[in-house]
């Protein structure tokens, strides 16, 4: 490595002690946004239930029960019944694996296609970036649930369709935050450094300025969680979604919810309360973690 | 000014051109068309191909696809929206009325959701990082949460166990009675609504507390002046520009994206129409749908950079 020009160190510079200093910064979150905590924890219980629930489930999700429909929470169902029989508990439970695995796979995905999207049109700037940025227009004066709906209906339904339905329209969304970000980092003198060493186009993004878009990513893959895990619910609530028999909480307060809202509240309440405390726990944290990654909005 | 309009309004040209675009290949994409949904849906169970190829040739599906594209952007630039596919009567009147609906439920749930977030917005800053704060951001966190149309579903449920009384669930126009008309569209709006007042009442918290600590204001304290008065003419008013964008944007996209709501409270709306309307392969419907959500967007977004200008002297547009 002889050849590489002492510029090198400073271009590729990488404070000592990394892993101390990122620990530290868990040592300050935990102390000063009590509110994130809360949330983390949740997040916490919810990956456990989801990865648990054969083990915590009472019943078979999927089994029919029809001496007992509609049959209010008691010793035998605790959370009661749907129409079909089914126990509303156990439902729940493997509920929480379809909103997590939908959550994240939409998140993740739209989040870092959004990122490298948004990287490299700030970092290549001229046509392509007014190209890019036209075309992020287009689908940006669109709502999230419009552009969803129409994609699932052109690949149907199912979770894996769901979750590319979900994540087409927040690729735009997170490219957009990146992009703004990514270009002051553009004019950052490590990055004319990294240009002067000589390295290629890819490095530059993957290794300069990808790493230092960290902050909006995280923020927007945190704050993307909670709201595709409200988009499937949606879809699934229309029809749209993930599919019967499959335990999905959107499913759940679909047509028989509201039909015996009256009768079988149960039926209708808990799954509710369900999305709306995974999604609490995640905009909660994502909450926090802005603050704490923000450095503008940082108590002083 | 007047250039800065002008660049602006033909920039919109290119966006909404490809909105237009966008949609016309999308629905082309999808299996199935019109006809073959009528027919589905329809009682005759033996259809044979001549009957399925007049219809397309009444509608001009039996066009090439390059044709029936010069025939849409004709119609747009025109103005022309043409007739529904589904129905056959003309765009205009099956988009009026919904839209009438939309609209109302759109500036009602925008009023709730303003009402509830600019005093929390404003509470919660002042009293950063007290129980107050805490408290606020919790409330708005959780209508972010919360799925609007569960928040529906739990609405109609409690008013029917507490006062044994359900909202009408046939859509009254404002103008003939405006009573019934309130008291049906007041419950989504207020679902809506809270929901909707969460991302401004984040931004409020975080503009006025930059606000606050900007050096007129310690002027202002310094020379003694009124809290209440250095709140409302020098940290409020500076504070709400990016609180208009968000409050705006939102309104923007609740025109067309109250899907789910609608459905739970019975509206006959746009979101519902546009169910339909991709649900019967309406080409010309879901087109001209999703361009006049597209359109809303793109104005309003529009107007609040004008009202920027007009709001903070300090903004010129050239």
């Amino acid at each position: 490595m002889a050849v590489n020009p002492p510029i090198e160190i400073l271009a590729d510079v990488a404070a000592p002690g990394v892993g101390a200093r990122w620990l530290d910064g868990v040592r300050q979150f935990v102390r000063q946004r009590p509110l994130g905590v809360v949330g983390g924890a949740a997040i916490v219980l919810l990956a456990v239930v989801a990865a648990l629930a054969p083990l915590l489930a009472t019943h078979n999700p999927l089994a029919n029960d029809y001496g007992a429909m509609l049959s209010p929470p008691g010793a035998q169902h605790w959370l009661g019944t749907d129409a079909h029989g089914r126990d509303v508990y156990s439902r729940l439970l493997y509920g929480s694996r379809t909103a997590l695995l939908v959550g994240f796979g939409a998140s993740v995905l739209g989040a870092t296609l959004g990122a490298v999207i948004g990287v490299a049109s700030a970092y290549f700037g001229g046509r392509l970036d007014l190209i890019l940025q036209r075309f992020m227009d287009v689908f940006l004066s669109l709502p999230l649930i419009i552009l969803a709906l129409a994609v699932v209906v052109i690949l149907g339904t199912g979770a894996l369709n769901v979750i590319l339905a979900i994540t087409i329209p927040m690729i735009p969304r997170c490219a957009l935050v990146v992009r703004s970000s990514a270009l002051a980092i553009r004019e950052m003198p490590y990055i004319d450094a990294a240009r002067a060493a000589g390295y290629g186009h890819r490095r530059i993004i993957f290794r300069h300025m990808l790493p230092n878009v960290m902050a909006p990513y995280l923020i927007m893959l945190t704050a993307f969680v909670g709201q595709a895990i409200l988009l499937e619910a949606s879809l699934s609530f229309l029809g749209l979604g993930v599919q019967e028999p499959t335990a999905a909480w959107g499913l759940m307060l679909r047509g028989a919810a509201v039909e015996f809202a009256e009768t079988a509240p149960w039926m209708g309440i808990f799954p509710g309360l369900a999305i709306s405390l995974a999604v609490f726990a995640f905009n909660l944290f994502g909450d926090s973690l802005r603050d704490a990654l923000d450095p503008r909005l940082r108590t002083q | 000014m007047t250039r800065y309009i002008l660049k602006r309004l033909l920039l919109m040209i290119p966006t909404l051109l490809g909105v237009a675009v966008l949609v016309f290949v999308l629905l082309r994409v999808l299996p199935g068309d019109v006809v073959e949904m009528r027919f589905a849906s329809g009682q005759n169970q033996f259809v044979d191909q001549k009957m399925l190829d007049a219809e397309r040739a009444k509608l001009g599906l039996d066009k090439p696809v390059w044709r029936q594209f010069m025939d849409y952007m004709g119609g747009l630039l025109r103005l022309d929206l043409g007739r529904s596919m589904w129905t056959g009567a003309p765009i205009t009147e099956e988009l009026e009325l919904r839209f009438a609906l939309s609209l109302q439920v759109a500036v009602m749930a925008t009023l709730v959701a303003t009402a509830l977030a600019i005093p929390l917005g404003v509470l919660a800053a002042l009293r950063q990082d007290t129980w107050v704060d805490y408290a606020v951001r919790v409330f708005s966190i959780a209508g972010l949460a919360m799925p609007s149309f569960w928040l529906g579903i739990v609405l109609i449920l409690g008013l029917l166990v507490v006062f044994r009384w359900l909202p009408p669930m046939v859509y009254t126009p404002l103008w003939v009675d405006p009573w019934q008309n309130l008291s049906q569209l007041i419950w989504p709006a207020v679902a809506v609504g809270y929901r909707y007042s969460a991302v401004a009442t984040r931004m409020t918290r975080s503009a006025m507390l930059e606000v606050l600590r900007e050096d007129y204001i310690r002027t202002a304290r310094a020379k003694g002046l009124w809290t209440k008065l250095i709140l409302s003419r020098h940290a409020l008013k500076n504070a709400m520009l990016p609180v208009m964008t968000v409050i705006a944007l939102e309104f923007a996209f609740l025109l067309g994206g109250l899907v789910v709501t609608e459905q739970v409270f019975n509206l006959n709306g746009l979101g519902l129409l546009f169910v339909q309307a991709i649900a019967h392969r309406d080409y010309t419907l879901t087109q001209a749908l999703v361009l006049l959500v597209a359109t809303a967007f793109i104005v309003v977004n529009f107007l609040v950079d004008l009202a920027y200008g007009w709001i903070d002297p300090r903004i010129r547009y050239r």
